[in-house]
């Protein structure tokens, strides 16, 4: 009987601090909303420069949403890799291996790093329905399993990916260019499934991608979060 | 160790007289005659390089990766060191297999880069390897440059698979195994070979392997000295 109340507490206790992580970095990211900023002037930026590219040519469906996960991707190295650079620039990365468990540090900034990337997917959402005519989801179903399991993996890998640069010099630059490997898988399986959810398909059809995506997702987050200790502690 | 280099001295030598020179004909009557496939042609003789380039490079990245988890496992600056290594001679097979892979498409689907899901691969290969020495470079901790390291490419061998197995079943492409061509079965099928065919094949991988092999032992101890010298250095 004890011995359940102490694994149960101590699960309660896992779980708080990883919402207390969570919370923090949501907390300064309010306070000073530089990400947020950073990622929806990104976005805009980038969505201006396509439509002066295009100048009035509309799309096919594969382009749009081969495009459409372009901007993600770039968005997402922008903004990603403020998880744990943020912590070494302020000098709080010591402070935060001492106070939390590296399993906690883990997974408060991989979930705060899933909210961001949704977020900043469903904001990209926004901005090419209003300004891409051709950009219309006409299978909600595929469209919205697709954003989930996509910012699922996405952010997993960058999680990751930003811990390691974190430690290194030239982290901007180097950032994408660690990250694009490890992510061309998902990319691809996001992009043929966003293109099938522009098209109109049947879910099953996507099912291929959405197998790919799911066991990438699974595949990702368990390596990482096994070999999270070597690169986060010194 | 000089079996090692005998061997892959003779067996790549021997590969590349008898690949280049047997001749093709359409029914082959002896053991010093391959089957002539039509559409394929002189050009079936690049399966006696670019496979071997191609399989040596898969086989560096784990050669890599394993010393990699060596190094995080028992923390001996050497693992890394073997790591370095078979990483940089994986570049290079890496780099052999892209071109000598394009010049093969160039010749046999008309354009030197497809995205057929297997020249997808290696491409990415490429790119981890890219990535992989600019980490490296960007870390000047020699402990943390290697645990890094090491992480890295154990994550970006988690996404392998993915490549090799699923991809090209997934996406229809032109490399012979992909899933619109029914034909031939994965990178090599014993039936679309022939016997004396094979023997070469198997004769070319075996003499790319000792090669590799061979490289990997210079450069090592070449690193190993490189690094002793640099303690030395740091010592004074």
């Amino acid at each position: 009987m004890v011995q359940e109340e102490n694994s149960h507490r101590r699960m309660m206790k896992t779980w708080k601090s990883i919402f207390a992580i969570i919370v923090k970095d949501l907390q300064s990211e309010l306070r000073t909303r530089y990400a947020l900023n950073a990622l929806l002037m990104f976005v805009l930026t980038t969505v201006s420069i396509i439509l002066f590219a295009l100048r009035g040519d509309q799309p096919s469906s594969t382009v749009l949403a081969g495009m459409f996960w372009v901007v993600v991707f770039f968005s997402a190295m922008s903004g990603l890799s403020r998880a744990f650079v943020s912590e070494e620039e302020r000098g709080t990365a010591l402070t935060l291996q001492l106070v939390a468990v590296s399993s906690s540090v883990y997974f408060g900034k991989l979930l705060f790093n899933v909210l961001l990337t949704l977020s900043l997917v469903f904001g990209v959402t926004i901005v090419y329905t209003v300004a891409f005519p051709g950009f219309t989801i006409q299978s909600p179903d595929i469209f919205l399993t697709t954003v989930i399991l996509g910012s699922l993996g996405l952010a997993s890998a960058a999680t990751i990916i930003a811990a390691i640069i974190a430690k290194a010099n030239s982290r901007g630059t180097l950032y994408p260019v660690l990250s694009f490997p490890i992510l061309i898988v998902l990319l691809m399986s996001v992009m043929n499934a966003t293109a099938k959810a522009l098209d109109g398909e049947q879910f099953v059809d996507a099912a291929v991608d959405f197998l790919v995506l799911i066991s990438y997702v699974m595949v990702i987050t368990a390596g990482s979060y096994l070999l999270f200790d070597h690169v986060w502690k010194d | 160790m000089k079996y090692v280099k005998l061997g892959s001295v003779v067996l790549i030598s021997f590969v590349l007289v008898a690949g280049l020179a047997i001749p093709l004909v359409p029914s082959p009557a002896g053991w010093l005659e391959f089957p002539n496939i039509p559409g394929l042609e002189q050009k079936a003789r690049n399966i006696f390089f670019h496979v071997p380039t191609a399989w040596t490079t898969v086989l560096a990245f784990l050669v890599s990766t394993f010393y990699g988890i060596q190094y995080l496992r028992k923390k001996n600056i050497d693992d890394d060191l073997k790591s370095v290594t078979s990483a940089g001679l994986g570049l290079l097979f890496c780099i052999l297999a892209t071109v000598t892979g394009a010049l093969w498409a160039k010749f046999n689907w008309g354009s030197f880069w497809n995205w057929d899901p297997r020249q997808t691969s290696i491409f990415v290969l490429l790119l981890i390897y890219g990535a992989y020495f600019a980490l490296r470079s960007a870390v000047e901790s020699e402990e943390k440059r290697a645990a890094l390291s090491a992480v890295y490419s154990i994550i970006a061998g988690l996404t392998v698979p993915f490549f090799i197995f699923v991809m090209p079943r997934m996406v229809s492409g032109l490399h012979p195994g992909a899933k619109g061509d029914e034909g031939s079965g994965p990178l090599f099928e014993g039936k679309m070979m022939a016997a004396n065919m094979r023997v070469l094949f198997y004769t070319g991988l075996a003499g790319f392997s000792l090669l590799y092999v061979w490289l990997f032992n210079l450069r090592l101890r070449i690193a190993r000295l490189d690094y002793h010298r640099l303690l030395q250095q740091e010592g004074e």
